[in-house]
């Protein structure tokens, strides 16, 4: 079997205008704070009001993201469902874990704890579509999505004709994402957002998101984009990053100078940016780089974000202005290398081919 | 049948022992590991029965070695502990290399840290070092670094089922050939997030828990730690390993019914067993004996009760749940249950159901309720989770 991966659907919901069908970033957000929420769409559309109020946010989100995904690919019943978040269901977690810490264990309610697994979000997909099929939750930091990812390509070389949902999916809840805040994983000083690539203080900003998308090896569809390979790493120095992208590079058959862009992690943090600076002014250093966390902002699955980037790249054959780290003018993208990292650890790679 | 992926290495700690031999012994003795709380500052101490592993904290930081100013929550403590046991009974002493991956279970990672400290993080930064424990994947972060494995990391998170998607992924990556060796399963503490989520439900039994008895009246919430080390045929023939086992079988299916509940016919169940044989190469009475998942809640024990007959009709194997031991440990759960499927194969021992007395009135099946001795060259394991996530390993014998 080919093991081949098209991506035939995707949508994301992100801390900009991602959702209205055409639009590239034409109207750019600009965010104040350093924790700040993704746009909601009409949610109205996809999901039952009954439904909709038990929701928490990360439950709408993926829902509604899971589905746009499916009708772009004209996908009814996919044949498994997978799912990476970093935080979870941050948001009902917070309330019980408060309800029991203020009020001494006392009068608490089953709803908070029932919607607290990581897995509620893959669970009430399934619930929704009445699916049966595998469905698996990765909960990996900043890799969560990408490992998920990795269970679909290999569900995609066990079996032929395979439609899969996948997709990253990440709450901010009120006082955990503050927290961080405190351990210096994000900023202490304030900015405007849009400047963040540029930042070179101790950490980084916080959002939420959910991009979903179905993958395929069915190669008689109309896919928007083929998945080559992606990878993860935990733990690297900057100089070992260079040696497993080298490597990636070889197994995939693919030269830096293939290349017509990288979209890169880069989150302003200045302790672990010069893991991107280090390729930046090195084997990228001809190729078009591209930044999107100036944009969505950072969170564990905000990674899933570059790939729906990639597809919209790939299906306008140009580049806002925005995106662009540094000056190159490329006129056609076919090859898109991804990279990711967060604080040092949970590297990914992933390599995208228009179809 | 299929041959399966070479099991090579097992290490577990839960309230019946710190190791293999230890879990073993309590196995063949048929004691429980089921008290009131010690360790867990919670005022339900009185009210219900767990399977706590009796040691302090510091205990279990001595026993790896770490340093008293460390960031390991309870929970990474117990996993490394038990990762640490496997890989040194799978006989690894070289460096551990890049195609070696560790995937690891948890349904509420570091939240037995969370919930110590807080309240106490706007005021203080002494416990700073725990804010990162609130994701569940910082606990495998915790144990990876401790094991030195920077390669493929994961961590699955589908409540119950957690350490057994684990399993089945590892399985997957080494016949794929993307990994020679992999180390899989699961890790949970006892917290009062979930002592207490477990109590809205009204799910917790006051006494020690009687799986598949009509009487049944929960569950005991349990704690515990337990992987594998599973290893490529290539590896094996190379290092000359001694195989302990293989799984051979497995699938993962969606209830697809109710956020927390199991369907009355238990159709996840039911797909995920009918799966795991079709994947095994197995027919159904090729099934020596089933470590159930059996909670002692009365919506699973029924539910999974029912589909197995749906699967063996009224020639069930002989099936116990061993949670009257342990504890429901929730994401180890899939873990423990295959180092006691493990053990019953190198044994030829079947493990008791303990506490059972009263056959369901819906579904009048009797589970093993004594120690005894039998050939045993395959085992089917179940664990369901919330989020309608069921799952199923076949274990055959090397």
């Amino acid at each position: 079997m080919s093991g081949k991966c098209f991506i035939n659907g995707i949508a994301g919901i992100s801390a900009q205008l991602t959702t209205d069908g055409d639009a590239f970033f034409d109207d750019v957000v600009e965010h104040t704070e350093l924790i700040f929420r993704a746009i909601d769409p009409d949610y109205k559309k996809y999901i039952k009001p009954a439904a909709m109020r038990r929701m928490s946010k990360s439950v709408k989100m993926g829902v509604t993201a899971s589905q746009m995904a499916l009708d772009q690919a004209g996908i009814e019943m996919p044949d498994a469902i997978i799912t990476g978040t970093g935080m979870g269901c941050k948001q009902d977690s917070e309330k019980f874990l408060e309800n029991i810490l203020h009020n001494d264990e006392q009068f608490l309610t089953p709803t908070l704890f029932i919607q607290s697994t990581h897995n509620t979000v893959g669970g009430q997909i399934a619930l929704g579509l009445n699916c049966k099929a595998y469905n698996v939750t990765y909960v990996q930091a900043a890799a969560s999505f990408e490992v998920a990812l990795m269970d679909a390509k290999l569900k995609l070389l066990e079996k032929e004709n395979q439609h899969i949902l996948v997709g990253g999916i990440d709450e901010i809840a009120k006082n955990s994402s503050r927290l961080h805040t405190l351990d210096g994983h994000i900023k202490s000083e304030p900015l405007a957002v849009i400047d963040l690539l540029f930042s070179t203080s101790s950490g980084t900003v916080t959002s939420e998101g959910a991009t979903f998308m179905t993958v395929t090896n069915d190669s008689s569809n109309k896919n928007i984009a083929e998945i080559l390979d992606v990878t993860i790493f935990n733990q690297a120095t900057p100089e070992e990053v260079e040696d497993e992208l080298k490597e990636f590079m070889q197994r995939n058959s693919v030269e830096i100078s293939d290349l017509d862009a990288v979209i890169l992690g880069t989150n302003g943090d200045g302790d672990f940016d010069l893991y991107y600076h280090k390729l930046q002014q090195g084997v990228f250093a001809d190729v078009q780089q591209i930044g999107y966390k100036h944009l969505i902002g950072e969170h564990h699955t905000a990674s899933a974000f570059a790939y729906w980037l990639g597809c919209k790249i790939f299906n306008k054959q140009q580049l806002p202005e925005i995106v662009k780290m540094n000056k190159k003018e490329t006129s056609s993208f076919k090859t898109i290398l991804l990279y990711n990292q967060y604080r040092g650890k949970n590297h990914s790679f992933a390599l995208l081919q228009q179809c | 049948m299929k041959n399966g992926v070479a099991i090579t290495g097992m290490g577990i700690i839960s309230s019946i022992g710190d190791t293999v031999e230890d879990n073993l012994h309590a196995l063949r003795s048929e004691i429980g590991g089921i008290s009131r709380i010690e360790h867990v500052d919670t005022r339900k101490r009185d009210e219900i029965m767990v399977g706590e592993i009796k040691k302090t904290n510091d205990e279990l930081i001595n026993m790896l070695g770490l340093d008293t100013i460390n960031s390991f929550s309870r929970t990474a403590m117990l996993g490394a502990i038990a990762a640490k046991e496997a890989i040194h009974n799978a006989g690894i002493t070289d460096a551990i290399t890049s195609r070696t991956g560790f995937i690891s279970g948890t349904s509420v990672g570091g939240m037995d840290t969370t919930e110590k400290h807080y309240l106490d993080y706007t005021n203080t930064d002494t416990y700073h070092r725990y804010i990162e424990a609130q994701h569940a994947g910082f606990t495998t972060q915790s144990i990876s670094k401790y094991l030195g494995i920077r390669g493929y990391v994961s961590t699955i998170s589908t409540a119950c089922s957690s350490a057994a998607n684990a399993i089945m992924l590892g399985a997957r990556m080494i016949e794929a050939g993307q990994l020679d060796r992999v180390i899989v399963g699961g890790t949970d503490a006892l917290s009062k997030f979930t002592i207490n989520g477990f109590g809205t439900l009204m799910i917790l039994s006051d006494d020690v828990c009687t799986p598949f008895d009509e009487h049944r009246k929960g569950l005991n919430l349990g704690e515990a730690a337990a992987y594998l080390v599973l290893e490529s045929d290539q590896m094996v023939a190379q290092e000359n390993k001694k195989v302990l086992a293989r799984v051979n079988g497995w699938a993962n299916t969606n209830d697809a019914f109710h956020q927390t509940a199991s369907s009355s016919n238990g159709e996840g169940a039911y797909l995920a067993m009918k799966e795991a044989l079709e994947v095994a190469q197995l027919d159904h009475s090729q099934i020596d004996y089933v470590n159930a998942h059996g909670t002692a809640t009365p919506n699973n024990d029924l539910s999974e009760g029912i589909a197995l007959t749906r699967i063996f009709g009224d020639q069930v194997p002989v099936f116990s749940s061993t949670k009257a031991y342990t504890g429901h440990t929730l994401a180890a759960a899939g873990s423990v249950e295959a180092v006691f499927s493990i053990l019953s194969m190198q044994e030829e021992i079947i493990f008791p159901n303990l506490n059972f007395e009263t056959k369901m009135e819906a579904c009048p099946i009797t589970p093993q309720t004594k120690l005894s001795s039998q050939a045993v060259k395959t085992v089917l394991s179940n664990s369901f989770g919330f989020g309608g996530n069921c799952s199923t390993l076949i274990f055959k014998k090397q």
